[in-house]
């Protein structure tokens, strides 16, 4: 998911006996549906775990900016061109409104941009995979948007009210990110025999890290069921992608494509497709920096910070002669 | 030459087709978010003029081109955009004067254009110069904001200003296409809009600290497709490529 | 680094929400009335380096220029509140751009929701 691994800092989830009053009325708030609200006591632990969340989602957006951003230069008409533009902003919008959230928090989005810049916090690791044709523009709507999708529906409801409110106005937004990715797909599978081939090629390629986007199994997870406990996690990894997978299987078939899982099977007693888990090492790798693209992502949100500082130092000794100009003149 | 309608419409379509471009190739990477959104909204302003133009000129042209036809499938002899606009991005004191310099030029012949004999063109105008006037706004406040900045944010400035001067006169330059237009009430007269732009100029540099270079040189060949910058052709290899990688293709 | 777990924010204790930093643009509260007649309605926060630029990128980030609004811009240091319980503010989506929509994209009925 577009937040992977988020470890909350409880130590376990404590029953209603055995928090002090505060923390028990902040407790029965959320089991009653209510939300917090920024000046509302929160206990510690949940103030930094959800800045770790919401400040992961926000990068996330942010990196995911430049695997679209990649093509937009190379968009095959003027209105793809129009529309990938118009997503990869909505990216920005929505690591903006998220970092937002996260501010609410007590945490500047500088020093937040700080720390993804320095490595000390991450992003998804769907976005340390590289685009190489067009339709890779097709699979990231479908299948990165659509898992995407399948966390961030869910999180309009959590317990947090600028991170449930900044999820409303993100959803909104998206709905037409996984369409576009579809409509694209439609258009390569039924065009020529390479675009065909470069169809199923993005496939390939985004199917399982795909699947990694939702994170390892979490269900035994102590850090997921505080998380949980206070609703700002909604679902299990596991609950999620068999969802996706589910959702997914019947819409590549209607493409015409394969999944590239030889053991992928509808089971009629689960009700699911049976499906290979991806490869854990790899996902693992591409945490610890390790992925195709992980250099060139952080080289570009290096160099962007790095080579804006002067404008936005510029901007700002600006505004500042100017309110001295204005009381000067008072 | 050929049809000066069909020629004048290109000119108009290749300016915000390459502008464009360029502006979006700062998409995921500008100083800040706030800036990395208005600099989409520039270019998705910018795309969709493009769309309104090409195909008034494929129409005119009565070949049946649309709009993707001309923009993906000719070649640099064939664009007839002005040379400041396919000028690199540079760094983004770069970027916001040539848009600077350009929102300048180009809300000026908009409004001309709103009263054109022509009612496409009128329209495509009074459509575009909305977009416009708001582009005009926001980098004629971020040319004086960075001008007046700090003394860094003021050198870049600068030579942002003196390494695009030259190209300005091209935009205020009268040739045959023009007459034409001017002659059929279409078109406004190139150099008549010179001294609202001028006087414009001297008044945002003034604000922004920045001196205006001396010299009247001014390089051309872009507006008639004559004689482009190398640039151009690099822009073309991008934005063409996968059209003509894969001409029978459908996307 | 497996997780931002090391990233800790034990350092910045709670600091009020909006503090102005010394480099950092401050964050600035947006309003915007619609064409419906409605007061101006909280619809988000961005930063930017003074007034007139926050209602600028208000325009570029909130609205992508629907026409007919007014926009008001508060720096958020300056705003006193009490403990809120508010509802969550409904959104409206932009309508200039006809993509924006999901209906832009025909989707067939076979393929399920999307």
């Amino acid at each position: 998911m577009y937040a992977q691994m988020i470890k909350s800092t409880g130590k376990g989830v404590k029953s209603l006996d055995e928090m002090d009053p505060e923390e028990r009325a902040f407790q029965e708030r959320i089991n009653a549906g209510g939300k917090i609200e920024p000046k509302d006591w929160m206990p510690e632990g949940y103030r930094k775990t959800l800045i770790r969340q919401i400040g992961q989602h926000a990068h996330s957006e942010i990196v995911g900016q430049l695997p679209e951003g990649n093509w937009i230069t190379r968009a095959p008409t003027l209105e793809r061109k129009a529309i990938l533009l118009a997503k990869v902003q909505d990216e920005a919008g929505h690591g903006l409104y998220l970092y937002c959230a996260a501010e609410t928090l007590g945490v500047s989005r500088d020093q937040l941009t700080r720390d993804l810049l320095t490595g000390r916090m991450k992003y998804s690791s769907i976005f340390n995979y590289p685009t190489l044709t067009w339709a890779d523009m097709g699979a990231v709507g479908w299948l990165v948007d659509g898992a995407a999708i399948m966390n961030q529906v869910p999180l309009q409801r959590t317990s947090y009210g600028p991170y449930a409110r900044a999820m409303v106005r993100i959803c909104k937004e998206e709905s037409f990110h996984q369409r576009q990715g579809f409509d694209i797909m439609m258009k390569m599978v039924n065009g020529t025999e390479a675009q065909r081939r470069m169809a199923q090629d993005a496939l390939n390629r985004f199917w399982y890290p795909s699947l990694m986007m939702f994170g390892p199994s979490d269900a035994e997870s102590v850090h997921s069921a505080q998380s949980m406990a206070w609703k700002i996690k909604m679902n299990t990894n596991d609950e999620l992608r068999q969802k996706f997978v589910d959702q997914t299987v019947p819409q590549a078939e209607y493409l015409g494509l394969t999944v590239p899982d030889e053991h992928l099977k509808w089971n009629e007693t689960r009700g699911h497709y049976d499906f290979s888990e991806p490869d854990w090492d790899e996902f693992f790798d591409v945490l610890q920096g390790n992925g195709p693209c992980s250099t060139d992502r952080m080289e570009a949100r290096n160099m962007a910070w790095d080579e804006g500082r002067w404008v936005r130092e510029g901007l700002l000794a600006h505004a500042e002669k100017k309110r001295a100009r204005k009381m000067a003149a008072e | 030459m050929s049809d000066p309608l069909f020629e004048f419409l290109c000119r108009m379509g290749d300016n915000t087709l390459v502008l464009g471009h360029r502006v979006s190739e700062w998409c995921g990477v500008a100083p800040v978010l706030e800036e990395d959104i208005a600099l989409a909204n520039t270019a998705l302003d910018l795309i969709g003029q493009t769309t309104l133009w090409l195909n008034l000129a494929g129409e005119v042209e009565g070949k049946g081109r649309d709009a993707d036809a001309l923009a993906f499938r000719r070649d640099v002899w064939d664009f007839h955009n002005v040379l400041l606009v396919e000028q690199p991005n540079g760094d983004f004191g770069q970027t916001i004067m040539r848009q600077f310099l350009f929102d300048a030029w180009h809300r000026g012949y908009l409004t001309a254009l709103t009263g054109s004999s022509h009612t496409q063109v009128a329209a495509i105008a009074e459509k575009s110069l909305k977009e416009v006037t708001y582009h005009l706004e926001r980098t004629t406040d971020t040319v004086i904001g960075l001008g007046d900045g700090t003394e860094e944010s003021h050198k870049r400035m600068q030579s942002a200003l003196d390494r695009l001067y030259p190209y300005i006169g091209e935009m205020f330059f009268k040739d045959a296409v023009d007459e034409a237009m001017i002659s059929e009430g279409i078109a406004p007269d190139p150099t008549s809009l010179r001294a609202a732009f001028d006087s414009l100029l001297d008044e945002v540099l003034a604000k922004a600290t920045l001196t205006r270079p001396d010299g009247t040189f001014a390089h051309k060949g872009g507006k008639s497709g004559q004689r482009h910058s190398e640039h151009l052709g690099h822009i073309l290899a991008q934005m063409q490529w996968l059209q003509r990688a894969y001409p029978d293709a459908t996307w | 680094m497996s997780s931002p777990e090391s990233g800790s924010y034990d350092a910045t204790e709670a600091a009020p929400h909006g503090k102005p930093r010394a480099t950092e643009w401050p964050l600035w509260e947006v309003f915007i009335r619609g064409q419906h007649g409605l007061s101006h309605r909280h619809v988000g926060s961005l930063h930017a380096a003074d007034a007139e630029s926050a209602i600028k990128n208000a325009r570029d980030v909130y609205t992508r220029r629907n026409e007919g609004l007014s926009i008001w811009v508060v720096e958020a240091s300056a705003i006193a509140a009490s403990s809120p319980e508010e509802k969550g503010p409904l959104y409206e989506p932009s309508n200039d751009k006809v993509y924006r929509h999901p209906t832009f994209f025909d989707i067939p009925d076979e393929v399920g929701a999307m």
